[in-house]
């Protein structure tokens, strides 16, 4: 019996060690910058020179606005502006500044069955999907880039819920498993342009449509406030939101680049 | 077809490369579901010894119970960990969440009834060849239960190797609770997950073939074990 | 190995000393299992002292009534005295080797110690009491190892552990070879002589002829006769017992 006793506790011993990190904040973000690599590349760097650890929960962005009004994180770093705005409003952010942005395209096969490729116009776009009948895969998740999503559709004059489980086909599942998942059943797919250069199962799809102003991905960093949750590390939570805005930080995000293209471009508003 | 055979060399570069990622991440799993491994039989054994020799009213009932939860789905039980170690939830203010404590404890409650209900079973067996004359022995309660799990100590073994593979291939849980957080929560199942929402299926599936062989290593390990014990006629 | 070695003298004293549990007396006992009567209006008094032979054809309640008496059953009816206590209250000062022995799947030194410890007795007495039963030379092989006849004497050896005031022995030769018999019956013997009440049941009139002081033959539920040996053998008074003495009587 005490064998096992001090096995447990060797066990949870060298559990413990693992975290046992004062200075590292925890941040809730989305697939999207995380899957792409942009943490990889920037968070060494803040590190290098701040001395603070960053981990970073990557889910979707209506989780992880969910998860910080829970206090499970000290700063929120997503891509939903009416959402942001209001959990700021709520008290639960204490301040949100624009980030960055990278855009969204559309990706789709080579067979093209709707006839989108070269469009620029996403409205007109959407709008031959649903007419052609071809499928759409959709994140049907609340997050980000759903929410997004769901804009275009409106924008557009489509209702594309009266094509569920038809040709509009709602995965409830992060971006790259809906990519996976698009890519299976040869349906367009709405992607941020980060996630679709570094995803690696791109098979025949390529991107139909881009360049329109309306798929311009905003993205805003909130440090949690501490009056709501006593518990978040406030001071390197600002350190790390300070940073990001930062002309340092700033020119970290421009320096992120997969294949020699840059995915984020910074436009936090000038100190 | 061909991201099968590209995994295969994958894994074979990944493993002979020495990737310190890689090793964290393993060495994680391993700890994270051994340790789950170990609670769930500190609680799930005496737990099934008890029931396997109380008689009393309601024991069907427990039984359907206990047989039921084996089935616990994984992203459940993470979330009610979630719910409970959130920092707005009752026990938030032990900052738990996303840590390898907050994963073991998931995974400990994922497979503590596997352990009970399956143990229950093999200890009902073995003390239906031993109530008797341990009712002539005179033993306590305690003493029964404590004979009973030491007599079938190698047939438990499998029982235990039943809940580590439950755990150690379960990604539902892990994921909500730890986070999937790299060089802190990062499992092989959370991995094989992010690498397969990165569309790097060949990647992802190196990863499952590594953690195969793991599991395949602990289960040889045990059989040995329990070869070794058939010889002596302890199983 | 088939020599018994006596009991040392130290493994006899430790016995209780509280009042005696002798006479047994039965009134009226029946049993009856899942509708079957097992056993119909036993009456019956055991003396203190000696080795009372249980005798009676096969289903006859041999082995129910040495679980009745050790207190591992209920009575359906009747009632068991031990010396004004129940069975269950003195089950610890007797005890039961199995037809079958239940060895535990540990080494033979380990299955007298396990008894040893449950009980809080002496733990240093396993090897003597291996060394009673001629098992000392296997005491750290597996116990499921041993052969039919070692089995039984490490039951033997774990039984008297706890010298019991009361053993019991259901059958503990059936089927063994007669080389493992002798040594049974001479260990039996030896515990009888170091005042240890032994109640044993068989099916072999010649065990039965060397080892008995007392015949209870048992038939059909009931006690059919009760008498001291040298009667029983010579001249049973019974029509059933002197055809199951001719090998007549089986079922």
């Amino acid at each position: 019996m005490k064998h096992t006793l001090s096995g447990l506790a060797l066990a949870l011993g060298l559990a413990g060690g693992a975290w046992a990190q004062d200075q590292s904040i925890l941040v809730q973000s989305t697939t999207s910058t995380a899957n792409s690599g942009l943490y990889d590349y920037l968070l060494p760097i803040f590190t290098a020179e701040t001395g603070i650890t960053v981990n970073v929960v990557a889910v979707g962005t209506g989780q992880a606005i969910k998860n910080a009004e829970n206090c499970d994180g000290d700063v929120l770093l997503v891509h939903a502006k009416p959402a942001e705005e209001k959990f700021v409003a709520a008290g639960f952010g204490t301040i949100r500044t624009d980030l960055m942005y990278n855009d969204f395209v559309v990706v789709g096969p080579a067979a093209d069955p709707a006839g989108v490729a070269g469009m620029t116009d996403v409205e007109a776009a959407l709008d031959k999907i649903a007419k052609s009948g071809a499928p759409f895969a959709s994140r049907g998740d609340d997050s980000g880039t759903h929410k997004k999503e769901v804009s275009l559709w409106n924008a557009a004059g489509i209702d594309p819920k009266t094509g569920s489980g038809d040709w509009y086909r709602e995965t409830g599942s992060g971006m790259g498993a809906t990519l996976n998942a698009g890519i299976g059943m040869g349906a367009y797919v709405l992607t941020d342009r980060a996630t679709w250069i570094s995803f690696g199962n791109k098979q025949d799809y390529t991107v139909q449509v881009q360049g329109d102003e309306d798929l311009f991905n905003q993205y805003g960093v909130i440090p949690v406030n501490p009056a709501k949750c006593p518990s978040v590390k406030a001071e390197a939570a600002q350190t790390f939101a300070d940073w990001l805005v930062s002309g340092a930080g700033q020119a970290a995000i421009a320096g992120f680049a997969i294949d020699g293209q840059q995915l984020f471009f910074p436009n936090a508003p000038k100190m | 077809m061909q991201n099968i055979a590209e995994a295969f060399s994958l894994a074979f570069a990944l493993v002979l490369s020495g990737d310190a990622d890689l090793f964290e991440i393993v060495a994680l799993s391993l700890q994270v579901s051994l340790t789950a491994t170990l609670l769930s039989c500190l609680i799930g054994l005496p737990l099934g010894a008890l029931v396997a020799i109380a008689r009393f009213p309601g024991r069907g009932a427990v039984l359907v119970v206990m047989n039921a939860l084996m089935g616990l789905p994984p992203v459940v039980v993470g979330l009610l960990v979630y719910l409970h170690l959130s920092r707005s939830g009752p026990l938030g203010f032990l900052g738990l969440l996303y840590t390898p404590t907050a994963m073991i404890i998931a995974q400990t409650i994922l497979i503590a009834p596997i352990v009970a209900a399956l143990s229950r079973q093999v200890l009902e067996d073995l003390h239906g060849e031993y109530a008797e004359q341990f009712r002539s022995f005179c033993l306590t309660r305690r003493q029964i239960v404590r004979a009973l799990l030491w007599d079938g100590r190698y047939s438990l073994l499998t029982v235990g190797l039943a809940g580590f593979g439950r755990a150690v291939a379960e990604v539902g849980a892990v994921m909500i609770v730890g986070g999937n957080i790299d060089h802190l929560t990062r499992v092989m199942t959370t991995a094989i997950a992010l690498e397969t929402s990165r569309g790097e299926l060949a990647l992802a599936l190196a990863l499952g073939i590594v953690l195969l062989v793991i599991a395949l290593g602990v289960n040889a390990g045990v059989q040995a074990l329990r070869m070794s014990a058939v010889r002596q006629a302890y199983v | 190995m088939s020599e018994a070695r006596p009991l040392p003298a130290s493994l006899a004293t430790a016995r209780a000393v509280a009042v005696p549990i002798l006479p047994l007396r039965l009134r009226g006992v029946g049993l009856r299992l899942g509708g079957a009567v097992i056993l119909d209006g036993v009456d019956l008094d055991l003396g203190a002292g000696g080795c009372t032979m249980v005798m009676g054809p096969n289903g006859a309640g041999k082995s129910q009534l040495l679980k009745l008496l050790h207190g591992l059953t209920a009575p359906s009816a009747g009632t068991i005295d031990w010396n004004g206590h129940a069975p269950q209250a003195v089950r610890a000062r007797q005890a039961l080797v199995f037809q079958k022995p239940v060895l535990l799947r540990r080494s033979v030194a380990a299955n007298v110690d396990f008894v040893l410890r449950a009980r809080g007795l002496d733990r240093s007495r396993v090897s003597a009491l291996l060394d009673h039963v001629g098992l000392a030379h296997k005491a750290a092989q597996p116990a499921r190892h041993l052969s039919g006849g070692e089995a039984q004497r490490l039951a033997l050896a774990r039984a008297l552990a706890t010298d019991p005031e009361i053993l019991f022995l259901d059958e503990p030769t059936a089927s063994l070879d007669p080389a493992s018999v002798q040594a049974i019956e001479r260990i039996v013997a030896r515990a009888r002589e170091g005042g240890t009440r032994v109640i044993f049941v068989t099916h072999d009139i010649g065990q039965a002829r060397r080892l008995a002081d007392d015949v209870v033959f048992l038939h059909r539920g009931r006690v059919a006769e009760h008498g001291p040996a040298r009667d029983f053998f010579r001249q049973p008074r019974t029509e059933a017992a002197r055809r199951f003495l001719d090998g007549q009587l089986v079922v």
